[in-house]
């Protein structure tokens, strides 16, 4: 006599639920355990195997998954702060105090900015490591370049946020910041052979025109800026980051997992 | 043996399936990536074109700052909110000073107490000229195109026109107005 439980974990198992969505089985063969990672598309981007020092803390110091797990934990906190914060001159300022002093676990935020900081800290500590494993050597110098941009894009990310409170700091911060782009070659309008960009005596380059104004949709850090780099922050930049990323664990797979001690 | 001569057609005539030719292959083949390229082209125009507006709701960068009279000597911080511009007047003339900080671009305060400007950012100092004498600035402040209107008389200032002490042009004709 079959026990009844065993009845229904052979119903459950046997149905068309279960078997579409696990259709490998119980993964006890190597051929198995394979086709179960290259089925599905998040395992997918992981290597099949991991060599032990793949694993070893003392090794990889778990750099990029932390920040990998920080940038999950910012998309998730980033998301629950967007439902309250409003991106214009009238509000920005005061939903950030609103956050603080009206919403049940506004905390949220602190968790955001402190989360930021950390992540920045870890891609640099992530790209120490892989320098200082030599992890950045053919055949992986492609995904070394993939994760230099990750890095600027990161710092991008951390510089639009940095906006986003809309007090003092934060105005004269990327007001600061972004003069930087006024010298950008050609298109800024303090930058080197500005000046030779000109029709008779008129300048083609202006304040109005240049890669500053671009950048802050404005002459100065006002309204234009401030909903800029808010949809720059919260989707323009996360979505290339996020591709760029499968990109760089799908690389990691192909070049043949993560680098090991020569 | 005589050999068969065989009538070998050009390649580029060589009839394909369907009646197409090398040729006329290639030439759709090319017009296509042409257009497709020029398709791109207006694409990218158009998008980076759309990220510059054509009209700023920004104050002007020329505006009427009042009869002339209105101006006690010293310095004026009317229209430092609105326009970003101190209005000086001393015993001679008024002149206009941009309120941004040479250093990074900052909004410098006016210290009446010290008689300076001090940028709040990373201490840049300025006499009541204009002229720095403390912290990183490099330079003095910028002075603004500064007129007196025609039909009314008033002081009319324009941003957009700039008067820099180290090229000598605070002595401009525009550079300041000349109180009697």
């Amino acid at each position: 006599m079959v026990p009844r439980w065993r009845q229904l974990q052979e119903q459950i198992v046997g149905s068309q639920i279960w078997k579409s969505i696990f259709r490998v089985g119980i993964p006890n063969t190597n051929r198995k355990r394979v086709l179960a990672m290259l089925g599905n598309v998040v395992l997918h981007l992981h290597p099949v195997k991991t060599r032990k020092s793949g694993v070893k803390m003392r090794y990889t110091w778990c750099a990029g998954g932390v920040t990998f797990f920080l940038f999950l934990v910012l998309t998730f906190t980033g998301l629950l702060l967007m439902f309250y914060y409003r991106p214009t001159v009238e509000y920005a300022f005061v939903d950030i105090l609103d956050l603080r002093e009206q919403v049940p676990f506004g905390i949220m935020r602190e968790v955001h900015r402190w989360g930021a900081h950390a992540m920045v800290i870890s891609v640099w500590i992530h790209m120490f490591r892989v320098f200082m494993t030599g992890s950045y050597k053919p055949p992986r110098e492609f995904n070394w370049v993939i994760g230099v941009i990750l890095l600027v894009l990161t710092l991008l990310l951390s510089f639009t946020g940095y906006l986003l409170p809309w007090d003092q700091l934060a105005i004269w911060a990327i007001t600061v910041g972004s003069n930087m782009a006024s010298a950008t070659p050609l298109i800024g309008i303090q930058g080197p052979g500005t000046g030779l960009l000109k029709i008779g005596d008129i300048p083609l380059v202006t304040s109005t025109n240049d890669a500053r104004f671009g950048l802050l949709g404005g002459r100065f850090v006002g309204a234009g800026a401030l909903l800029r780099f808010y949809v720059l922050h919260c989707v323009g930049i996360p979505l290339i980051a996020a591709f760029l990323m499968a990109v760089h664990f799908w690389r990691v797979r192909k070049d043949g997992g993560i680098s090991g001690p020569v | 043996m005589a050999t068969v001569e065989k009538q070998v057609p050009s390649p580029s005539d060589e009839v394909l399936a369907d009646g197409l030719t090398r040729r006329s292959t290639l030439k759709g083949m090319t017009a296509a990536w042409l257009g497709f390229t020029a398709a791109t082209v207006v694409g990218l125009t158009a998008t980076v074109r759309f990220l510059f507006p054509n009209v700023l709701f920004e104050p002007p960068t020329r505006f009427k700052a009042g009869d002339p009279s209105t101006y006690s000597p010293g310095v004026d911080e009317r229209w430092k909110e609105k326009f970003g511009v101190w209005i000086v007047r001393n015993t001679e003339s008024i002149y206009a000073l941009v309120a941004v900080c040479v250093h990074l671009g900052c909004t410098p305060n006016w210290l009446a107490a010290q008689n300076k400007f001090k940028c709040p950012c990373h201490g840049s100092g300025y006499y009541v000229s204009g002229i720095n004498f403390e912290g990183p600035a490099p330079r003095p402040l910028e002075r603004a195109e500064i007129t007196l209107s025609p039909d009314d008389g008033q002081i009319v200032v324009d941003k957009a026109t700039r008067y820099l002490y180290e090229r000598g042009q605070w002595s401009d004709a525009k550079a300041f107005v000349k109180m009697v």
